[in-house]
């Protein structure tokens, strides 16, 4: 089996417009949830989110790609750019031939069906542009990656919604692992923030109105986010040959699906997905410094991963690091585990523990180190980044400290 | 009918009872709606009355909206349809 490591990284999200921005914001504990701008928000009840700011889409695609591109297109080709560059790779003859991209994404083309619908059933138009079939669907991010770069090899779109980017990654890790590519393509990414995207999401009851504060006894529920982060993924072999740097090495993953409940998470659930991923990795459980929470700040979802959390590593337990960064750039749904990947490496390679910013007050159902607040130094070997999604589907990735 | 009536109706059908076999000290719990029976009432009872609930999943307690039983619930709306008129 090939080791695979990490040579290249992107992002675009509320955090930043590239990786060292996103740390930055990350190490000091930024807080990228604003007041959401966009058409009929007023009428949201739910008014906040961790949208993309500043953004003009025309400086970085031309007329014709922009026809084309949803929001959540433009975020992954920026992402991929980012990270192709990086990774330094060129992709033609054979290595284009084998190589491919694995993206996760839920929510497809939001903006673009939320605009034609509008205009079809409240402007009473009966006439759409051409490309909003091409636009809107999900796998579209993936395909325009895979033009831009002349990705050939395996590639497809993975959707369980909030661990659609882990599962997307598990996939390409599994690819690289087994051989079939030296190097894949994957992250993921979701936009969202549009107002059918937010009403939605507004009838579950489950968003926060004022903050995401993961893991707080006062934490009041999610908080939506839009953007990317794309990743290479790549056998240590061919990356060693070309002299590539390496930034962490993924080293396994476990997938499992609680088959209970569509809302509700379960704690065996989220637990025999840590404990997968431990021995696909062939980790001690107390090797983990660190967990990338799932940590939606939900009522449910935190008290049950602590819970899970403690089952899982005992002992060890009080001794790690576990964060939500989603307390910073909001909850990505399909693009939200790529873009707290970010969080692992920083933790392996930089040796800094992002924050759960927000926090407020001690939950005893939550009683772990959550690093509050602050980000903090702490060299770290191996971290774990968790996503148990909505219909029960868990995604945990492994990572090591590249040595 | 009553908004009491038109409450137990909403609860009733959410739990596939007989409106008859609603009694107001029952929980939701005793009736058997779950989380998202919860909240798909509170939709419906929004929708028959178009008021709107503030009822947040995350701190059912803090919601400014008692749903401990068929009767807080009932004060509530009827609180809230005062209220929203």
């Amino acid at each position: 089996m090939k080791r695979v490591v990490i040579t290249g990284a992107g992002t675009i999200n509320a955090l930043g417009a590239t990786v060292p921005q996103t740390l930055e914001a990350m190490r000091e504990g930024r807080c990228g949830i604003s007041e959401l701008e966009f058409r009929d928000v007023e009428r949201l009840s739910i008014r906040i989110g961790g949208q993309v700011k500043n953004y003009d889409p025309e400086t970085r695609f031309n007329r014709q790609q922009l026809a084309l591109f949803d929001r959540f297109t433009q975020f992954t080709l920026i992402a991929a750019r980012e990270a192709i560059a990086q990774a330094g790779l060129e992709f033609s003859g054979e290595l284009a031939a084998r190589a491919g991209v694995i993206l996760g994404n839920s929510g497809g083309g939001m903006t673009t069906l939320d605009e034609n619908y509008r205009s079809v059933y409240e402007d009473g138009k009966n006439r759409v542009h051409p490309f909003v079939v091409p636009k809107l669907m999900n796998n579209a991010a993936a395909s325009h990656l895979s033009m831009e770069f002349n990705l050939k090899g395996p590639s497809f779109t993975v959707s369980t919604a909030c661990a659609s980017s882990n599962h997307a990654m598990a996939q390409a890790f599994q690819m690289v692992h087994g051989g079939i590519t030296p190097v894949m393509v994957t992250g993921g990414s979701e936009s969202m923030l549009c107002f059918g995207g937010v009403k939605a999401w507004e009838g579950l009851r489950v968003m926060s109105r004022d903050a995401c504060r993961p893991f707080s006894a006062n934490r009041n529920g999610m908080v939506q986010g839009e953007g990317a982060a794309i990743f290479v993924f790549e056998d240590y072999e061919h990356a060693r040959k070309r002299g590539a740097e390496i930034l962490a090495e993924v080293a396994g993953f476990a997938m499992t699906s609680d088959a209970s409940d569509i809302v509700m998470p379960s704690k065996q659930g989220a637990a025999r997905a840590m404990q997968g991923a431990l021995k696909d990795a062939r980790l001690n459980r107390d090797e983990v410094g660190y967990i990338n929470a799932h940590g939606t700040g939900t009522a449910a979802n935190d008290k049950t991963e602590s819970a899970a959390v403690a089952d899982v590593f005992g002992a060890h337990a009080d001794r790690l690091m576990i964060s939500s960064t989603k307390s910073m750039h909001a909850h990505l749904i399909g693009g939200t585990g790529a873009v707290e990947l970010l969080a692992c490496i920083m933790a392996l390679r930089d040796g800094i523990i992002a924050p759960t910013i927000g926090y407020q007050e001690p939950d005893p159902e939550c009683a772990l180190d959550v690093v509050p607040n602050v980000a903090r130094e702490a060299k770290v070997d191996v971290a774990l980044s968790n996503a148990f999604a909505f219909g029960g589907l868990n995604a945990v990735l492994a990572l090591r400290r590249f040595t | 009918m009553s908004i009491k009536d038109r409450v137990i109706a909403i609860i009733a059908e959410q739990a596939v009872l007989e409106p008859s076999d609603v009694a107001l000290d029952n929980t939701l719990e005793d009736l058997g709606i779950d989380s998202l029976g919860l909240v798909e009432s509170i939709f419906a009872i929004e929708e028959e009355f178009d008021i709107s609930v503030p009822f947040n999943a995350n701190e059912p307690s803090e919601s400014d909206f008692d749903i401990s039983s068929v009767r807080t619930i009932i004060a509530g709306i009827e609180r809230l349809v005062k209220e929203q008129s």
